[in-house]
């Protein structure tokens, strides 16, 4: 039998609890939502848009109520619930009904606060909270008002002032701090603030503290302590909210400001939970959407009763003024204590200013204005804490000034339309704008999923992101952790540890054992569990060819018109001749069209048909010849200049380093593609800096250096560190390699992996002899146990898969 | 002619998860998928997309990805998953004692 849940509250906090948690599990609860307003669902957010006359009340509507009847939720709107009898598990509502539940879910929002002046119950005084008010609102400024005062120059404050100067009115926002917004601004930011608002016409009455609101049947005006009497038609309490604990501390739940709860958004009593800006976690009260949110899917996944649903473990919130053509936005610490580091940069003229604030080479707080574009990235920094060392020279100018390449400076609001964001799929600006708006997107997957923008290289991510956010404003909720895909919630990262600390066993075993939503998965997750399986379980994972792209299944690259392309390794590009008249048959006899050198100083054999792989392999494998990997996402090739053997200003022998390196190394998968180059002095012809392990000659030995990538995003090498002999030129990078497969996701190539890690992490666990032999030897056993895939793919059953299962008609053409 | 049942080959020899392929000398290339459930499924061998051998595909539920670009299709409709848009035309097939028929009439049901 299903399970009555019944939801207190209708607002933004409750309603995503009840889409993820419809989502997750449509059918276990009978669910009714009592809400006070006589609205379906409004994102509360979008109010001062209502103000400012950039909106209409029915644009901003998010849950029709078609949505309730969809999901069969009950809505009954304007009915509120006025106690709990928490020994019968009942509520009793408005009109004096009383009904059981199972679960209670309290998401009762908060109390606009009032201050208690003479006069403030006069006709004309409004809170700043809901839907009513903004119509209250309006209709004062449409119907003839012209001053209005606005009590509170705080976020809300601020908001409601710039919508009714809009509309029209004189405005004058009272403040009784010196500085405005001091909860989230710095004293320069404010002042740079003020004369921004100023500049538009608003006018401040700081340090100022209201004595009484004037009038007698209707406001007429503020009178200041300071004597002053501001006329007012209107005037409009912001100055701050209290969470709505009412119902919940009537009902004897242990309740501070607000309504205490656990990391599972439980309250006193196992039988309600509590969602939103009435709760109080770890002491901390939210008024933003971005923590509801967060709130709301751990407390979905709680009431669906899905395996590991995870913690609230608090958020790290930012704030953004709405205010057309005002872009303002601070997160974290914002003042800065003794031990931190700020870091500024102002332009006058451009009025921008941005304040960071760090603490031991991490972000901790944030203070922009003027130029808010870099703040969601910020944020993430400041979310992952990671330390900023090696950007930290660029880091005020923004995220656009690290080499992104193609994806320029400009900031995304001042694109044209038609604009190519995503050069990959040819989408447009104006493409991603109008999805957004159209179809209601907020994560960067449903824009990708909707337009294709950043489906492929993914280089143009942060610009999606950015345009999201611009688009959403406050609403816009920066990704911390990205689910691995669409059939599980866990990301890479929760995956790779669960299969870690597993057992062997087949991927779809995983799959059942994780609760994946799909019997066999995808593309996406199926080659990402295989892979943790190869490195963790490497003796007794069986491979499975169904988990393997059609590249690493046919060991060949599959070109645009169905053929292949095969590249037989050449260790160290070093050849001869009876190699190459050997190729050379090779291509005349199974007539291949084309033969290439590739960029890794390679061969490759282009034009290959599918059904004539298998007896290229067997050919190949014949002369000794195995396979080059150059399809796979595994060690590629070893590019090396000639060195001290030719060259006369070569100081070591990059040649035999290059070719003893990649027998060392060569058939291991890893998480993505992994190039290294051994150049013989630092002039570096071999172009060692930009690859994955760039290996130098210097006069007393070698250095080492990771995490290049000369792609989409050129990243230069860190070096990792210098060495006398080969030997531990081997040791080292074997090792490292075994690092990047254990620890990185899969298909995160070592440039991102260090960007994202550090290569302080790298060089503390690689520092430890003992650690980097264990490692090394590790990845020495894995790369032992895999048989070359031609010599092993051309002996086994599954090669005559490749020609076709049968031939219909009169066809005569016959696989060579 | 072509509402009759051809026998292709042998259920054990399209592994579970893969596509092979059916050469015909006027219908061109269509391909077999088998699903986890061991079910079948013939399409012709050509995404709508850029004319990717959907029979070198990775199969998952009742989905084929094409190895060129990931366009999904559902391989019991012909329809390519959105937000893409385009379909490719089915053939019937049937599995009786481990054998395979395919006929060559494109199922429009």
């Amino acid at each position: 039998m299903q399970e009555s849940l019944i939801v207190v509250g209708n607002g933004m906090a409750a309603l995503r609890t009840l889409e993820e948690l419809t989502e997750l599990a449509p059918d276990r609860y009978r669910i009714t939502v009592y809400g006070t307003e006589p609205h379906a669902g409004y994102n509360r957010i979008l109010l001062s848009s209502v103000l400012a006359g950039e909106k209409q009340l029915d644009q901003i509507i998010t849950h029709p109520v078609t949505w309730y009847n969809e999901r069969g939720i009950e809505l009954k709107a304007g009915v509120s619930v006025t106690a709990i009898d928490r020994k019968t598990q009942r509520i009793t509502d408005s009109l004096g009904n009383r009904v059981p539940y199972d679960k209670l879910l309290l998401a009762t929002g908060s109390h606009p606060v009032i201050l208690p002046l003479p006069g403030h119950t006069l006709p004309g005084v409004l809170p700043f909270r809901d839907a009513i008010d903004v119509e209250r609102m309006l209709a004062a400024a449409q119907g003839g008002g012209q001053h209005a005062v606005v009590i509170g120059g705080g976020l809300l404050g601020l908001e409601a002032a710039m919508g009714l100067l809009k509309q029209g009115m004189e405005v004058t926002v009272v403040h009784l701090m010196g500085s405005l917004m001091e909860r989230q601004l710095d004293a320069d930011a404010a002042e740079l603030l003020r004369c921004e608002l100023e500049m538009r016409g608003l006018r401040f009455r700081l340090n100022a503290e209201s004595a009484a609101i004037l009038g007698e049947q209707q406001v007429t005006g503020l009178r200041l302590k300071s004597g002053e009497i501001l006329p007012a038609d209107l005037l409009v309490m912001a100055v701050g909210i209290r969470p709505n604990a009412d119902l919940a501390r009537s009902a004897g739940l242990v309740c501070n400001r607000g309504i205490v709860v656990d990391d599972h958004l439980s309250s006193s009593d196992p039988a309600i939970v509590a969602v939103g800006e009435c709760v109080e976690h770890r002491g901390v009260v939210y008024g933003l959407v971005a923590p509801l949110y967060a709130q709301g899917k751990v407390l979905a996944r709680h009431l669906a009763g899905v395996e590991s649903p995870g913690c609230y473990e608090g958020s790290t919130v930012s704030t953004r003024l709405k205010v057309t053509g005002v872009d303002l936005c601070s997160a974290g610490e914002i003042h800065g204590e003794k031990e931190d580091e700020i870091l500024i940069f102002t332009d006058p003229a451009r009025r921008v200013y941005k304040k960071l604030i760090v603490h031991n080479e991490r972000v901790r707080g944030m203070v922009l204005l003027g130029d808010t574009r870099d703040g969601p990235w910020y944020l993430e920094l400041m979310q992952r804490q990671e330390p900023i060392t090696p950007i930290r020279e660029h880091i005020l100018f923004g995220n656009a000034h690290l080499g992104d390449a193609g994806h320029g400076p400009a900031g995304v609001v001042h694109l044209s339309d038609d604009h190519e964001v995503c050069g990959c799929n040819g989408v447009k600006k104006g493409r991603i704008l109008e999805a957004i708006s159209r179809l209601g997107l907020t994560s960067v997957e449903e824009v990708r999923t909707h337009t294709k923008a950043s489906g492929s290289c993914g280089s143009c991510t942060g610009v999606v992101e950015q345009l999201l956010a611009a688009a959403l404003g406050g609403d816009y909720v920066s990704p911390v952790a990205k689910a691995l895909c669409g059939c599980t919630q866990r990301t890479s990262d929760e995956v790779r540890e669960a299969v870690r600390e597993g057992q062997a066993m087949p991927v779809r075993a995983v799959m059942a054992r994780l609760g994946w939503s799909t019997p066999d998965g995808c593309p996406a997750c199926r080659q990402a569990i295989q892979y943790y399986l190869t490195v963790f379980h490497p003796a007794s994972h069986q491979e499975e060819r169904s988990a393997r792209f059609v590249n690493e299944r046919y060991h060949a690259n599959i070109q645009k018109d169905g053929t292949y392309s095969v590249v037989p390794r050449i260790f160290g590009g070093i050849t001869a001749a009876k190699e190459l008249k050997m190729l050379a048959d090779l291509v005349e006899r199974f007539a291949i069209p084309e033969v290439k050198f590739t960029g890794g100083q390679r061969l490759t054999l282009l034009g290959i048909r599918r059904e004539q792989l298998p007896a290229i392999w067997s050919e190949l494998s014949s002369h000794g010849m195995v396979s080059g990997h150059a399809y796979g996402k595994a060690v590629r090739t070893v590019k090396t200049c000639v060195g001290s053997r030719w060259c006369r200003f070569g100081t070591q022998d990059s040649e035999a380093l290059g070719v003893e390196l990649e027998q060392k190394l060569w058939n291991c998968w890893t998480p993505h593609k992994v190039k290294l180059a051994v150049s013989g002095c630092p002039r570096n012809c071999a172009e060692a800096t930009i690859k994955d392990i760039g290996v130098v000659g210097v006069e007393s030995g070698w250095e080492i250096h990771v995490g290049g990538n000369g792609g989409i995003k050129v990243r230069v090498t860190d070096l990792l560190t210098k060495v006398a002999t080969h030997e531990e030129v081997q040791e080292w990078s074997a090792a490292f390699l075994q690092l990047y497969r254990r620890e990185a996701r899969y298909l995160e190539r070592t440039a991102t992996w260090l960007d994202r890690v550090g290569i302080g992490f790298v060089r503390e666990q690689l520092a430890d002899p003992a650690m980097r032999l264990a490692l090394a030897s590790e990845f020495q056993k894995a790369h032992t146990e895999i048989e070359d895939p031609w010599q092993a793919g051309s002996k086994t059953e599954s090669a005559r898969h490749f020609a076709p299962l049968a031939i219909i008609g009169q066809q005569t053409e016959v696989a060579a | 002619m072509n509402d009759t049942w051809h026998y292709v080959g042998l259920l054990d020899e399209i592994p579970s998860l893969e596509g092979r392929v059916v050469k015909h000398d006027r219908l061109g290339d269509l391909a077999l998928f088998r699903t986890s459930d061991d079910q079948l499924y013939a399409v012709e061998d050509r995404c709508p997309h850029r004319g990717g051998p959907l029979s070198a595909g990775m199969v998952h539920g009742r989905m084929v990805s094409c190895p060129l670009h990931g366009w999904r299709l559902d391989l019991a409709t012909g329809e390519v998953q959105g937000p893409d848009h385009g379909c490719v035309t089915r053939y019937p097939v049937r599995v009786e004692e481990n054998k395979i028929y395919l006929c060559l009439e494109p199922d429009h049901a």
